[in-house]
């Protein structure tokens, strides 16, 4: 039975339906089912979120100065960026401006997150889609050396030995019988196309990117404490600076900012002489598989984040571009306004929520959100023991959200596509040096491929704009601005009996914004619509499918019963599964907080 | 052949001497005479690495990425030769049903020896399916993998406790590890996440001294989690002097004073944060100007805002605020010194009497 959907995919229920489930190497939990025909062609996906915390109605009645911390929680992986979200949030509902120094430095540990997220989601959560470190013992430790210093002249680990080395050292553990990660893995499946050489190249930076990746993150450990969930406040930051006299052993001092400098050139050297250079590489060698574009080249969304000046979220005074491409015309970029009731709504009659009308999208602050998990009339199984789903029903724990009722991609690619679109100079260069390195056209960008190498663009831009806000941070200082948080409206006495605010930022796998109410200092009401509610969207009222399920779409598996392609192309999505989360009452049941406009 | 622990020790640059002298150590703090010490050494050159579950349920995986941020050992170095890590949904190359295919292979195989070690926890409302692994619920996967483990890690305040999504109303009935699993030992290691050096450590010190750590009354490790962060906090002696910050980015504050009025729960928080601090000792909470929010406690998210005061810390006395507190300590402190300086000249002299 084939149909075609409104956002132009033609699904196909016939053949061979194929479960994925757990679909491991993500954050959370996820199922994907997908039919395979005779031509051993996906002609239809179906993605499932299959966990739920409920977090936003924990929060609920709570102190908005504590969101931070809950909303954190929400993700261990891209942690802070949901903190840092919430307290846009409270600052939007409260009208508090944070001073300059704070915002140079939650922008220093944002775009760490996006750095370190970046590195290890492609090393150590994708790399295995495209690599293979089994492969890697069949490789000559010379020709792997002459490859390295081919690749990345600059990069300091190439000689034959130490690749002789690391050889030796998987080819211990593989002899071992011990497999570890790597066990049960497609390691003969025809999908890995790098010879011995890359696979060795590529596994030795496995294991130095899982090395490296902590430094990258002690920007946040000096500036937040910790790191998962570093320590955030309304307001501005904890840390205070001083750089002078007796006191200054007690704040952010010399030593303190030139450690975080260090760390700033340490994660530009390795972005530039390893991720950058084995994303060319390995891009050169998997160049002819070009599937996955699913929604990229069509309906793209960003909200934009990094603010080059405090407290204005303009478009033009946001670093990571904000705007929405539709149904592919790059040469309009529409302006995004999350206030809006009629641009981002969501919709549930596939999602395991319950609307008193399905038809329609609701708009966070009207947000509804009624539990409702059952299994649709076709599905095989059990409540208990699901064997496969039926997608005309409802079949995931993730909602539909839409923007003006189109189904859209989030995350590197999407800011990526929509900075290229606006014509934004230094994005549109790093497109096109990398296009013209891989002698590929501009349509190789809408691709599995495309989403992995604007990433990893991305980490590089993200490694530079982090020296602009430590030199800004620093400039400041010496002008004698120390200054970190502002207090004025710090006590809840000071507050409106009633506010309500958004706050947004750019998550590393794409776009995210709170929503909040606040009444009489309590928090009323609390949204979240979070990059893998876009991403892991199910289908809405229109029969429009979401962004993973359209990046399946159409792709050639080389072995229907191993799931390299679907692991790839989901996977370069860097999926988060923790952050689907939606609210219900606490006896589980009513839960209808119908919101007044 | 596998890559021994012994192995280990010598890529990273350990002699063979020092690896003796190591076991020696080791088997006498064990209790152990000098003819154990080869036994020891033999078995550490020899034995193949312990087999690891490493499982997720409600959770939002910051304990993994902490685990992976531990500065000693590296991550690398526990993952690739001191355990066998073969299921962690996380970073497992296999997915769907050849991951699903490793759990039954692990129990099987190495019924009694392996370790299973929970991140998460699992929700019991909806049939559990508000966590679904493999079609079913996550309930059902934690009972199986446990029913032939040597022992649990229950990695977090998830685990351990129950943390965020437990925190009221606990919407999806989510409930930590052993209130769902009996008749295992049960490591708590709990915090959101654990420092990532304690975790490492607790790893280590299994496969090192093949036992489990000694645990206080809460099923706690207790080298790591018997003291309070205000124990050894360095900010302490500014506690009793009475010097607080009084808000962000006073002048306290840029003089790293105590953040109790802050409302720093450090006075009431078991953790080792204060010690070992974070990444190889680079910082801490408060080391950073903020106050611990006690992420290691049970039911922390239930306690009151962050930034409300402890009534609650004993040596505080009965009802008395920070303020008194403050003169009175440090007035205190004043003649404890004093005494205590007294004390000390005392037990010099004694000593160098007993010398000569």
């Amino acid at each position: 039975m084939a149909i075609q959907t409104p956002n132009g995919f033609n699904l196909d229920t016939s053949g061979k339906r194929v479960v994925v489930d757990p679909l491991t190497r993500i954050e959370g939990h996820m199922r994907c089912e997908v039919n395979i025909g005779p031509d051993n062609i996906i002609h239809n996906a179906v993605s499932t979120g299959t966990m739920w915390r409920g977090l936003e109605v924990i929060l609920k009645g709570r102190d908005p100065r504590d969101a931070w911390a809950f909303t954190q929680r929400i993700c261990g992986v891209c942690t802070g960026t949901h903190a840092l979200t919430s307290v846009r949030a409270v600052e939007d509902a409260l009208d508090i401006k944070i001073p300059e120094n704070a915002n140079s430095i939650r922008n220093i540990m944002q775009l760490s997150l996006q750095i370190h997220d970046h590195l290890v989601h492609f090393y150590h959560l994708h790399a295995l889609d495209w690599v293979n470190p089994v492969n890697a013992l069949k490789a000559d430790p010379k020709a792997t050396s002459e490859l390295q210093q081919k690749v990345s002249p600059k990069h300091p680990k190439s000689s034959p030995g130490y690749f002789r080395d690391v050889q030796n050292r998987l080819k211990r553990f593989v002899e071992s019988g011990q497999l570890g990660p790597f066990k049960n893995g497609y390691w003969d499946n025809p999908a890995y196309l790098l010879p011995p050489e890359a696979d060795l190249m590529a596994t030795t930076h496995y294991l130095e990117a899982l090395d490296f990746q902590s430094q990258i993150m002690k920007t946040r450990v000096i500036f937040g404490g910790k790191d998962p969930h570093p320590n955030w406040i309304v307001g501005g930051v904890p840390c205070a600076i001083n750089v002078d006299g007796v006191g200054a052993v007690g704040a952010i001092n010399m030593e303190r900012l030139n450690f975080v400098s260090d760390v700033i050139n340490q994660t530009t050297e390795f972005v530039e002489n390893v991720y950058i250079p084995d994303i060319i590489a390995i891009g050169n060698l998997y160049k002819g598989w070009l599937y996955g574009g699913g929604l990229s080249g069509k309906s793209v969304l960003a909200y934009g984040d990094i603010p080059e000046n405090a407290n204005d979220y303009s478009a033009a005074n946001l670093l990571l571009p904000q705007g929405a491409v539709i149904n592919g015309n790059l040469k309009e970029v529409h302006p995004v306004d999350l206030r809006d009731p009629e641009q981002i709504q969501e919709f549930v009659p596939h999602s395991w929520y319950r609307y008193p009308d399905e038809k329609v999208g609701l708009h966070p602050w009207d947000g509804i959100t009624v539990p409702h998990y059952e299994l649709g009339p076709n599905a095989k199984g059990t409540k208990t023991n699901i064997i496969e789903l039926d997608e005309n029903a409802k079949y995931s724990w993730i909602k539909a959200p839409r923007w003006r009722g189109h189904a859209m991609e989030v995350g590197p690619l999407a800011r990526y596509v929509v900075g290229y679109a606006s014509g934004h100079k230094e994005i549109t260069e790093q497109i096109n040096a990398t296009l013209a390195a891989l002698n590929v056209p501009i349509d190789a960008l809408f691709s599995t491929l495309g989403r992995t190498a604007a990433r990893a663009l991305e980490a590089q831009r993200c490694c530079h704009l982090q020296r602009h806000f430590m030199d800004k941070l620093i400039a400041r200082i010496k002008a004698g601005d120390s200054s970190t948080a502002n207090v004025e409206r710090w006590d809840p006495e000071t507050w409106p009996k009633e506010a309500k605010g958004v706050g947004f930022s750019e998550a590393p796998r794409g776009a995210l914004a709170h929503w909040i109410k606040i009444k009489d200092t309590k928090i009323d009401n609390y949204q979240c619509v979070v990059p893998t509610t876009w991403n892991g969207s199910p289908r809405d009222n229109e029969g429009n499918i979401g962004a993973f399920e359209a990046s399946l779409m159409d792709t050639k598996v080389e072995r229907p019963e191993e799931p390299v392609e679907i692991l790839r192309t989901i996977h370069s999505f860097d999926p988060c599964l923790a952050c689907s989360t939606h609210v219900m009452s606490e006896d589980g049941r009513e839960l209808a907080r119908v919101k007044v406009r | 052949m596998t890559e021994t622990f012994y192995e280990v020790l010598r890529r990273q640059g350990i002699s063979r001497r020092s690896f003796l002298k190591f076991c020696s150590l080791t088997a006498a703090s064990l209790g152990l005479g000098p003819e154990f010490v080869s036994t020891m050494a033999n078995a550490l050159e020899t034995k193949p690495r312990t087999p690891v579950l490493w499982l997720h349920g409600l959770e939002c995986t910051c304990c993994s990425e902490a685990f992976i941020r531990s500065a000693h050992p590296l991550a690398s170095d526990v993952i690739l030769s001191m355990i066998s890590l073969d299921y962690d949904d996380t970073i497992m190359a296999a997915a769907g049903h050849q991951a699903e295919a490793i759990v039954d292979e692990i129990i099987e195989k190495y019924a009694g020896n392996y370790i299973l070690a929970c991140e998460g926890n699992p929700p019991l409302n909806e049939d559990g399916m508000y966590c679904i692994i493999g079609g079913k619920p996550y309930l059902d996967q934690l009972k199986k993998a446990a029913s032939n483990c040597k022992a649990i890690i229950s990695w977090g305040s998830c685990a351990s406790w129950g943390c965020v999504q437990a925190a009221r109303p606990n919407p999806t009935q989510a409930v930590p590890i052993h209130k769902v699993i009996y008749d295992k030992p049960i490591i708590k290691v709990p915090g959101c996440p654990p420092i990532p050096e304690v975790m490492t450590a607790i790893i280590t010190y299994i496969a090192t001294f093949e036992k489990l750590p000694e645990l206080d009354r809460q099923g706690r490790p207790k080298m790591f989690y018997s003291q309070r962060i205000h124990d050894k906090c360095y900010r302490r002696p500014h506690f009793d002097a009475g010097q607080f910050v009084e808000q962000w980015d006073d002048e306290s504050a840029r003089k790293g004073y105590c953040l109790y009025k802050m409302g720093c729960k450090g006075p009431t928080t078991y953790n080792a944060c204060s010690t070992t601090r974070w990444y190889g000792g680079t910082s801490f909470p408060i080391q950073s100007g903020h106050g611990c929010i006690g992420c290691s406690e049970d039911g922390f998210w239930d306690n009151g805002s962050f930034y409300n005061r402890l009534t609650n810390i004993n040596q505080f006395g009965v009802e008395a605020n920070a303020d008194e507190i403050g003169l009175a300590t440090a007035g205190v402190v004043g003649a404890a010194v004093a005494a205590h300086a007294a004390v000390s000249a005392v037990k010099r002299a004694r000593t160098k009497g007993g010398n000569e």
